[in-house]
């Protein structure tokens, strides 16, 4: 187990900045997500943080002790990649077992910790097998009980699952949450997909363009995304985004006549966005509520109903209720904000509060 | 429609494959034919009496054997060579960016563009000045750096299939580089290994030009240098040359057979998603 600093950490390839001034800390036994849009840069810091790419400057410390120019096999942390790398031409067993294998430890002692391993991870009978003839889930158990074995004082996962199937993804992410509750180990995460992001992190940190956009639990990036950026990247469906602006103490749509009602916002005068999520917005009687509308489209899921409507000068904006409903497309409605979870930003995508 | 389609195919390939070997029936026909028949039966497919009598000539009465032990010498010094260096030379291509890689590609391509004729008067001096003429080892030089450039772009594109992550995770596990190349790596590029060392084995044995030029002993002559011995000045002893070159494909074949089994592809299958 061990605890993470990252002190004013820059990585650039030539001019470019890849990595811009990160700082974060990691405390010890923490399932940290990190999560952002393809390119933003959450990669190659994971990579930073394993060894295999160079440290531009800055520093990245594991229980106080520097680690930036360790070569991977002493930084004590094990990698489970997107590709899962398993060596082709070792059956299971050896590929969970290579480390020990490297340290020179006995047969014995490999062959009861990668027996425990796989033990946990299901993969006992699997374990004379060669890496081609296992399925992607399976090789994915794999390269995570290689990992195991080790028994690293941090993990580092590289986009594990986005090589499988939808449902595969869903019950090895479940794997992966039971896996840290049971071995507490500090685990670092990266995914583009947030819906990883919020099931399994402890704490979230959103990257774009290299630069820490917001660091918190899921829940508070979810009810308080510091900036549009955030608040546009975490939840899904996304949250709706109105252009306003500020007139005479009352919001209005910047793109259509009507203002709307609503109470005084923190920060109102200076607002030019307003954004709520979708469970947020009730579909009301026509006439009623806040906004006036059309409905475009209705997606009934069973467990909830998605209605997308399109509002004057504000857009399609979407109303999420539990259950079915029975509003049909082509149906003028209003739509009723809630109040209490209304997130306003400023023209530079700030939340104001 | 499947089975005319099947059957096309196979006709195409039963054709390819007669048109391949015809040359080398016809050599081993010449072989076992006797001496006095090779002109009244030259265009028969088969002769009307066999003999063995050309190849005990060439095995008891010829320098035969010592060709052939030049040649297995020769060619085995460089392909054993020119491997070693163009593996190492296609990994560091493959995996490293360094300063100069650009130009030391371009210039490795350059060297493959001149007709070697050029070149033979120059290596021939270089080779005198240093003492090597009549000497097996001047042709494993002169071999060995015509061969390591197309050697390293081969193996290059051998290192260049395997991914990266494998190097990266065996590092993860504890690895040194060298460690990684050697317990992960290397067992992977077998198959890449047994082609380079195939196609150069192959190159040098057959390669005449420079051995007719650097060799004029006997006792160091290589075999296709040694199979112009059967021709003199007035005559040619067909039946004798043709029964050496028969038996100069066995090393080949006896080669192709071992290494076969690495040359079949699929081998990093299942090493990552794809």
């Amino acid at each position: 187990m061990a605890q993470i600093n990252i002190n004013h950490l820059y990585k650039r390839f030539g001019h470019e900045e890849v990595i811009k001034d990160i700082n974060l800390q990691f405390e010890e036994g923490e399932f940290i997500v990190l999560v952002g849009p393809s390119g933003c840069g959450k990669s190659t810091l994971l990579r930073m943080i394993a060894g295999l790419e160079s440290i531009s400057s800055g520093e990245i410390c594991m229980d106080g002790k520097r680690m930036n120019d360790l070569p991977p096999r002493a930084r004590d942390i094990a990698m489970v990649f997107q590709s899962y790398a398993l060596y082709p031409h070792m059956d299971v067993a050896r590929n969970m077992g290579f480390s020990m294998e490297i340290q020179g430890k006995d047969n014995e002692a490999r062959q009861t910790e990668v027996d425990e391993a796989a033990g946990i991870l299901g993969l006992k009978k699997l374990l004379a097998r060669l890496p081609r003839a296992l399925s992607g889930g399976q090789r994915q158990r794999v390269a995570m009980g290689r990992a195991m074995v080790r028994d690293p004082s941090a993990f580092l996962f590289d986009e594990p699952l986005s090589n499988l199937d939808a449902a595969l993804r869903v019950e090895m992410r479940l794997e992966i949450a039971k896996l840290h509750k049971r071995l507490g180990s500090t685990m670092v995460y990266v995914t583009h997909d947030q819906v990883e992001a919020l099931t399994l992190a402890d704490r979230i940190v959103v990257l774009d363009h290299g630069i820490v956009q917001q660091i918190g639990t899921p829940m508070e990036l979810y009810e308080t995304p510091a900036n549009l950026f955030v608040a546009r990247f975490i939840g899904s469906p996304t949250m709706n985004l109105i252009d306003v602006h500020a007139q005479q103490g009352q919001l209005s749509i910047t793109h259509a006549q009507n203002t709307i009602d609503l109470p005084e916002l923190p920060g109102q005068s200076s607002a030019r966005h307003l954004g709520i999520r979708p469970e947020h917005v009730q579909p009301v009687a026509s006439g009623e509520g806040h906004l006036q509308g059309t409905v475009e489209v209705v997606e009934r899921l069973g467990s909830d109903s998605f209605i997308y409507v399109q509002v004057e000068g504000a857009g399609q904006l979407l109303a999420r209720c539990s259950g079915n409903t029975a509003i049909q497309a082509d149906q003028s409605i209003g739509l009723s904000l809630d109040p209490s979870h209304l997130h306003v930003f400023d023209a530079e995508g700030q939340a104001l509060a | 429609m499947k089975s005319i389609l099947t059957t096309g195919r196979y006709l195409a390939v039963l054709c390819y494959v007669l048109f391949a070997l015809f040359p080398l029936y016809w050599l081993l026909k010449i072989a076992i034919t006797p001496e006095k028949l090779i002109y009244t039966q030259g265009t028969a497919l088969w002769p009307s009496t066999l003999t063995f009598e050309n190849f005990r000539q060439v095995l008891f009465y010829s320098d035969f054997l010592v060709y052939f032990r030049n040649s297995v010498y020769v060619s085995l010094g460089t392909a054993a060579i020119t491997t070693v260096i163009a593996a190492a030379a296609g990994y560091a291509f493959s995996r490293f960016q360094f300063r100069g890689k650009t130009i030391v590609v371009i210039l490795l391509l350059i060297t493959q563009m001149f007709p070697l004729l050029m070149i033979i008067a120059p290596i021939y001096k270089i080779i005198a000045g240093l003492g090597l003429l009549n000497t097996l080892t001047s042709l494993i030089v002169v071999y060995t750096a015509f061969n390591i450039p197309f050697a390293t772009f081969l193996m290059q594109s051998f290192f260049d299939g395997i991914p990266k992550d494998l190097d990266e995770a065996a590092m993860m596990d504890g690895c040194t580089r060298l460690q990684a190349l050697r317990k992960v790596i290397l067992p992977l590029t077998l198959p890449g290994l047994a082609a380079t060392l195939g196609f150069i084995f192959t190159a040098a044995w057959s390669e005449l030009l420079f051995a007719l030029m650097l060799i004029n002993s006997n006792a160091s002559m290589t075999f296709p240098v040694g199979l112009l011995t059967f021709v003199s000045k007035f005559s040619v002893d067909w039946g004798q040359m043709m029964a050496a070159g028969v038996l100069a494909l066995v090393p080949s074949c006896l080669f192709f057979i071992f290494i076969q089994r690495y040359l079949v592809k699929g081998l990093t299958a299942g090493a990552v998603k794809g």
